[in-house]
């Protein structure tokens, strides 16, 4: 099972954990991202590109579930305004065993760093900044190749 | 073909989404890029692209593309 979901709405973790629970694995991990309030950040926007957004997501939890064994994956991705603490991004991944399922979640949450067409903007007092790419994000990518 | 901007690149450009013909000398991304002569673009080390949904490199021919996508190196997660 692989479910991707790219929305303004807030992430509903319980109907996504409870959808992976019943596939008959031993093991179901999840990773969620929080919208950090980095030196005074008030608000984050998140842009994509339509099509293409849902398109590279399906795709990595595709290779995740045939890499790791996988009985279901779940991407789940917020986009719009978003306020410090808000979860923004969820993985999670459904395996015969632990280490397959936290394996998956590690790679799902990298690999979309890198490859997903998303942008974030910042606001601070008013002022937005576009928000640039970080070579710590590349490393932690490349390692799943 | 279609010329979509996202982020930083759409604000500089000053609209998301134009329609163009390019003429058949303009053979790669980066060919299309300085032919559009948007200021925004001038830097091509910042920017990254897509031919019909697809992440490709710059020198990458357009060949049939139906649509190119041009933005920032992406941020998302």
């Amino acid at each position: 099972m692989i479910r991707v979901t790219v929305s303004e709405a807030a992430i509903d973790m319980a109907a996504a954990i409870t959808a992976l629970d019943g596939l008959g694995g031993g093991a179901v991990a999840t990773f969620t991202g929080l919208v950090r309030g980095d030196d005074g950040v008030g608000e984050l926007l998140l842009e994509h590109y339509p099509g293409a957004t849902e398109a590279a997501l399906e795709k990595l939890a595709t290779e995740a579930v045939v890499r790791w064994r996988l009985a279901g994956a779940i991407v789940i991705h917020r986009i719009g305004a978003m306020k410090p603490g808000e979860p923004i991004v969820f993985v999670a991944a459904c395996a015969t065993h632990r280490s397959a399922a936290l394996e998956a979640c590690g790679f799902l949450i990298d690999r979309l760093k890198t490859d997903a067409p998303f942008w974030k903007r910042e606001t601070r007092g008013g002022e937005a900044t576009w928000v640039g790419e970080r070579a710590s994000d590349h490393d932690a990518a490349a390692k799943w190749r | 073909m279609d010329v979509l901007y996202f982020a930083w690149v759409r604000e500089g450009v000053g609209k998301g989404q134009e329609r163009v013909d390019p003429p058949s000398d303009v053979v790669t991304v980066a060919d299309l890029i300085d032919w559009l002569g948007h200021d925004v673009l001038r830097e091509k080390t910042k920017l990254r692209a897509a031919i019909d949904q697809q992440f490709v490199p710059l020198d990458t021919p357009l060949g049939k593309a139906r649509e190119v996508a041009i933005f920032p190196p992406v941020t998302g997660g």
